[in-house]
């Protein structure tokens, strides 16, 4: 026994542990991304038949949907391919894309510089590419009278300034925020440009989501939460709208003019908490990865983004 | 083994080599179990190693003071700044909710089972009980989100039903089989003279349950109740869906809250390996298991006095 016995056993320690903090994240959408490490690991060969190999991704809760039907298009058309797609959040996606145990990280915001450097410590070379835009849109439940806030208002309500729906002209009601947990980029994202109001002549770094506010494991059940609740108030993206929710039409100055979030006031950039989505390969995509991004950007691909309820580049 | 009385050269031969197969066959499996014993205290042993080594770096960048009972925790603000009060408090909380809910429930049932019911039933009902335990917790959590949590919210009128009670009240079902399981064999520890004594002064039957039985099974029952609480304490996926997650520091069980457990499950996948996150949660991780350990520790004491003392009388 001794030293080498236990080498190889910490191996086997660091699988079964990592594998059961996988396990543990499992509600948060299957991870299938265990910790083998595969750089750049997929096997690409393309025949005339068309081309075969798999492709991982993971990443972004609110990109999930739109992913995962861009790789059933994909893989229609190119029956050799699989993709599998997992969306626990941008952040996890960005830390398994660092760890090089993924092909590509979707993300809802960028990746960080300490994100960049994290991953050049370990040899990795993160490329960046747009892959479509999302409004964010701040929903409440119908039932709720309050139909537009400013920026600041918002900031005020997810920093537990505001507490009452009655500072805001609404009723006399606590308000209940809902956010996402830290490993959304959605949740990083409306903290730098709502919570700290980064972009407005207010901004101010400091600010960060008040105690009281509810972090949730996934968007679909903030939108439940907002469904069910009088009281509450959450930010899903646009593709995550119901009829069950009402989305609130938001200025950006208080004497500015009040926008409801949609695909056409995301592109023409009068709404003002819009946003792009991001795809992270290792250096520039090559192979079937290439050839899938490649498709995602297309005509075609770019159609499938207007028919989920995001925001076409084009 | 069969020997005949009159053994011959051949067979006494054919015996020894069959022996020596024997042997040989019992020497594999008996190394073989040992390596399967001994690799498990190996692994148990490695992951006690592997907290510390990625757990204890945590304390260099906040100091465990600090640690333990700051009350912000943003990991990923720039500069993070990492303080558990609030899971630690909300860990306490859902903790006492499942206890008070699940000791007395639990140590009833228990007493139902080995000291009223009728042995033919028991055989049943226990088994159904246990099997209460199987429950994939994801599943409870779903169950709490979908039909417990509008009930919590209307019944004590609160803000959202994703509270800290909720989830107390989905883990005390899921530490019941093992309350209810432990005490019940602890209960039928107890010698049968006992029961006939106290029957014999004139005790009713509750008399004798509630005065005779139950406090001489005692510690069998704290024991049971230690590791229903162990079990809660360490539950994860219920509360991370139901128990809604805010980072205040909760002043009521109805308030929403996020345990430890929870705090390392949502906040894991977002941290990079030998990250700061990453050291603060394994730290977390590490507090967990010497809570639970102590836990454990404590009810495998007392349900070792529990057996001494039947040894003795």
């Amino acid at each position: 026994m001794g030293l080498r016995c236990n080498n190889k056993l910490g191996w086997l320690l660091t699988l079964f542990i990592v594998t059961g903090l996988f396990i543990g994240l499992a509600g948060c959408g299957g991870t299938d991304a265990v910790a083998t490490k595969t750089e750049q690991g997929t096997s690409v060969t393309e025949s005339e038949q068309g081309m075969t190999g798999s492709i991982k991704i993971v990443g972004s809760n609110t990109l999930e949907p739109l992913s995962v039907l861009w790789a059933e298009e994909f893989m229609k058309m190119n029956s050799g391919v699989s993709i599998s797609i997992s969306g626990p959040g941008s952040g996890v996606g960005i830390a398994y894309l660092i760890d090089g145990t993924i092909d590509i990280a979707q993300a809802s915001r960028a990746m960080k510089s300490t994100e960049y450097d994290q991953a050049r410590e370990r040899g990795r070379d993160p490329v960046e590419t747009v892959v479509a835009m999302d409004a964010l849109s701040v929903v409440v439940n119908p039932a709720n009278p309050v139909n537009e806030l400013t920026i600041a208002q918002l900031s005020g309500i997810f920093t537990g300034q505001i507490t009452n729906w009655n500072e805001v002209g609404g009723n006399d009601a606590p308000i209940l925020a809902v956010s996402r947990d830290t490993n959304s980029g959605t949740h990083a994202f409306f903290k730098e440009h709502v919570v700290q109001m980064s972009g407005t002549d207010k901004e101010d770094k400091t600010l960060e989501y008040g105690p009281k506010v509810l972090m949730l494991p996934s968007t679909k059940e903030g939108v439940n939460q907002v469904a069910k609740n009088e009281n509450a108030i959450f930010y899903p993206g646009l593709g995550y709208l119901t009829d069950e929710v009402k989305p609130l039409a938001i200025k950006k100055t208080a004497g500015g003019p009040a926008v409801l979030p949609s695909v056409a006031t995301a592109k023409d950039g009068s709404y003002p908490i819009s946003r792009n989505l991001y795809y992270y390969t290792h250096g520039e995509p090559t192979g079937i990865i290439k050839s899938y991004i490649d498709y995602c950007l297309s005509t075609d691909g770019q159609k499938k983004v207007t028919e989920s309820g995001y925001v076409p580049l084009k | 083994m069969q020997v005949s009385k009159t053994p011959t050269a051949t067979t006494v031969g054919s015996l020894n080599s069959l022996r020596r197969r024997w042997r040989l066959g019992e020497k594999f499996i008996e190394s073989w179990i040992f390596l399967a014993g001994i690799l498990s205290i190996i692994v148990l042993l490695g992951i006690i190693v592997l907290l510390f080594k990625e757990g204890l770096p945590a304390f260099l960048y906040t100091p465990p003071w600090e640690f333990f009972f700051g009350t912000r925790w943003y990991p990923i603000s720039e500069p993070p700044t990492f303080g558990i009060m609030p899971f630690f408090v909300s860990t306490l909380w859902i903790t006492l909710v499942a206890t008070v809910i699940s000791v007395p429930v639990g140590v009833a049932c228990a007493a139902y089972l080995s000291e009223i019911t009728p042995e033919k039933v028991r055989e049943i009902v226990k088994p159904v009980i246990e099997l209460l335990s199987g429950f994939p917790s994801v599943v409870m959590g779903f169950i709490g989100l979908m039909l417990l949590s509008p009930l919590v919210q209307s019944t004590f009128n609160l803000n959202t039903g994703l509270s800290g009670l909720t989830a107390g009240i989905m883990l005390s079902f899921m530490s019941l089989p093992i309350i209810v399981s432990v005490s019940e064999d602890a209960l039928r520890a107890v010698p049968d003279y006992f029961r006939q004594a106290s029957y014999a002064l004139g005790a009713t039957r509750w008399e004798t349950i509630w005065h005779v039985c139950i406090p001489s099974a005692l510690s069998g029952i704290t024991a049971a109740i230690m590791l229903g609480i162990g079990r809660a304490i360490g539950e994860t996926m219920t509360v991370l869906m139901v128990a809604g997650g805010a980072l205040a520091v909760p002043a009521s069980p109805a308030e929403p809250m996020m345990p430890m457990t929870a705090a390392i499950a949502s906040g894991i996948g977002n941290a990079v390996r030998g990250g700061l996150q990453y050291q603060a949660l394994f730290a977390i991780g590490l507090i967990l298991f010497l809570i639970t350990l102590a836990v454990n520790l404590i009810a495998d004491r007392v349900l070792e006095r529990q057996k001494r003392k039947f040894m003795r009388t």
